[in-house]
């Protein structure tokens, strides 16, 4: 039992520290208590947090993708001209482009499997390859006219009680959900923490490390093309410099949530509130107009440096192995 | 060939970016269809040509290259030389223009407080004892955050003949910062080589465990790595600045973590630590900056350059994997 709370000690962290931190900008900044305030929350965040939601599995298992921010500008400008300039079906090109990014996930994680290079190159290379991509198809950004994705743009599902939920908000809480259910209930999900804990011990049991890793960067490429067609819906046009340092707050929210950077521990849950808290500082910023933007990197990356220090603690008071992961692991 | 000697062949650090650069001057020579490309002519009593140009704009990334050789070669990375280079250029500016400090204490302050920065990662890494990725990614995030609030986020332009010498200057009718690194790259390695030190580097990259047995101080090593790296990133974000006679906190030294880290393996450095080549940094990112400048003749648009980039990077990376070298060593074997 107390293993398992102290577990779930940084998940508790998390959730209070994003409590204290709404109460706080609640009480300075006028208006900021409520519902809408709350829903933009995630619809301002939502491209992060959906990579997030990837980020969170491939953190799980021990890796690390850099590629994501990359791999959403790649998205919006290759949806956005293949509907604009060659007359493609928005559906369509969105299916074209997952598709696309599932591919440079699969090679990614072939090379990091097969190869055994470190996760952090591969995907630095990815992120070139895709921002490179991106600037090939056009350097400026297209507007998208298409009446469907205008539509979408558009679109907020209202519930009643003042609620108005956007495209983005939505994809944002379908992305959770997913991840949720594949984190937490099924034999993938628990495959990624074994590898994430022990390669050695997870090879040992006979589980199927080479498609699980493969398979978790593919699935995260291409929620990364799922949060870039989302973004270019938001934004209603296709940038190929969309996501420039995206990745780094994806994975600022998944360690912020109380996943282990060094993979095998963690809960989607954590990457739940992660998203809140970003988006509470990034909503507070916005509100008080005084603070510099730069503020919000600055305290992303305090919030950043205490989990990890929190996690290291705790770490040394369940096991005394002392190092919880080498340079390579990562 | 006997055995031996193919092996060392295929081992041997710089051969490979050697005998890429050779490759891209043979491309740049065949696409002009002229020598233009190789020609150096004297104007002013300064060299200028293309050639010229690769040293001096490469100088940047050699820089970074070599504090990044020292902190792999201790096992660790550090991502955060972008950031710090933006830190170091912004503080060189607003000491400039804004309290129109001294030249020499401007460049002394820039240069200390981004040693200090490295110093800070250093101390995350070997004192608390986080990976070195997760460490310096915290220093990547805030370190940008940082510079923009030094320069309040705008664009400073620096007017001072003798700061702008630092990116543009010659010396001898070479590029001073050129000159500068090439200089410092020599004065490294003798210090490493001469002395226990670089011994010490290796043996903290290659077994941590034992090293600290042997009774090596492993965490002063490592922190000093660091150190230098921030020091190396700081000088860089200073030429950077002084280059284009302007300080871009947003821009300064993006990307510049990859390129810098594909020096130094492209070099021969093994990212696994333990053993490190400053020739092949210096060698790999004089190869960087050949293929950035091949593109820009050859018609390749500058947006595009990464993917070029990309595809070496992993090709590099797949011919140094344990894996490929085993296909190919059994390639090699086989009688013809």
């Amino acid at each position: 039992m107390k293993t398992s709370s102290r577990r779930n000690l940084p998940l508790f962290a998390t959730a209070v520290i994003f409590a204290v931190l709404f109460v706080c900008a609640g009480v300075m900044y006028d208006g900021f208590f409520s519902t809408r305030v709350l829903v933009n929350l995630f619809t301002d965040t939502a491209v992060t947090g959906i990579t997030a939601v990837g980020m969170t599995l491939v953190i799980f298992s021990g890796g690390i993708d850099l590629s994501v921010g990359a791999v959403v500008g790649f998205t919006t400008i290759f949806t956005a001209t293949l509907i604009q300039k060659h007359g493609v079906h928005p559906v369509l090109a969105a299916a074209s482009a997952v598709a696309l990014g599932a591919a440079l996930g699969a090679f990614m994680g072939t090379l990091i499997q097969v190869f055994k290079q470190p996760p952090f190159l591969v995907t630095l290379a990815g992120m070139f390859l895709a921002r490179g991509a991106a600037w090939w198809i056009s350097t400026e950004s297209t507007e998208i006219t298409h009446p469907f994705f205008v539509h979408l743009s558009g679109y907020a599902w209202e519930p009643g009680g003042g609620l108005r939920l956007t495209v983005a908000a939505l994809a944002v809480f379908a992305a959770l959900a997913v991840g949720y259910v594949i984190a937490q209930h099924t034999r993938f999900g628990r495959n990624l923490l074994a590898l994430g804990g022990s390669e050695q011990s997870a090879l040992l049991m006979g589980l199927p490390v080479g498609a699980t890793r493969i398979g978790v960067y593919t699935l995260n490429s291409a929620g990364a093309a799922l949060a870039g067609i989302v973004a270019a819906i938001y934004s209603g046009s296709g940038n190929p410099s969309q996501g420039v340092g995206l990745e780094l707050d994806a994975i600022a929210i998944v360690v912020i949530g109380g996943t282990l950077l060094s993979g095998g521990r963690g809960h989607m849950l954590g990457t739940f509130f992660g998203i809140l808290i970003f988006g509470t500082i990034q909503s507070a910023l916005l509100f008080d107009g005084r603070l510099s933007p730069a503020w919000g990197r600055i305290v992303v990356g305090l919030l950043l440096l205490g989990f990890i220090l929190l996690q290291r603690i705790m770490l040394r008071g369940v096991s005394r192995r002392g190092d919880g992961g080498s340079f390579l692991k990562l | 060939m006997s055995e031996a000697q193919a092996h060392s062949f295929w081992r041997s650090p710089v051969i490979w970016p050697l005998a890429g650069i050779l490759a891209l001057v043979l491309a740049n020579l065949l696409h002009d269809r002229s020598v233009a490309f190789l020609s150096v002519t004297v104007s002013d009593g300064h060299l200028y040509g293309s050639l010229i140009d690769i040293f001096s704009q490469g100088s940047r990334c050699m820089l970074v290259a070599l504090g990044m050789t020292l902190v792999i070669a201790v096992s660790g990375v550090d991502l955060a030389v972008g950031s710090i280079m933006a830190i170091g250029g912004a503080l060189a500016a607003i000491l400039l223009t804004q309290h129109s400090a001294p030249l020499v204490l401007a460049v002394a302050a820039a240069l200390a407080v981004t040693a200090a920065a490295g110093l800070t990662s250093g101390l995350l890494v070997a004192g608390l004892r986080l990976q070195p990725i997760v460490a310096t990614l915290i220093l990547m995030v805030a370190g940008r955050g940082v510079a923009q609030l030094i320069t309040d986020g705008n664009v400073v332009t620096i007017q001072r003949p003798g700061f702008e010498f630092l990116g543009n200057g010659y010396l001898i009718g070479l590029p001073f910062s050129a000159v500068l690194v090439a200089v410092l790259y020599l004065i490294v390695n003798t210090v490493l080589r001469r002395s226990a030190l670089g011994l010490f580097i290796e043996a903290a990259g290659d077994n941590e465990t034992a090293s600290r047995f042997a009774g090596l101080a492993v965490a002063r090593v490592k922190c000093l790595a660091y150190v230098a790296s921030g020091f190396c990133a700081g000088l860089a974000g200073l030429l950077a600045a002084s280059n284009i006679r302007a300080a871009d906190p947003l821009t300064s030294g993006t990307n510049m973590e990859l390129d810098a880290i594909f020096a130094v393996v492209v070099g021969g450095t093994a990212l696994t630590g333990g053993r490190f080549s400053l020739l092949g940094s210096w060698i790999g990112a004089l190869l960087l900056q050949t293929l950035t400048v091949t593109m820009y003749n050859l018609g390749v648009a500058p947006a595009v350059a990464p993917v070029p980039k990309a595809l070496l990077i992993i090709g590099v990376c797949l011919l140094q994997s344990e894996k490929s070298r085993r296909w190919l060593g059994g390639l090699w074997r086989k009688p013809v």
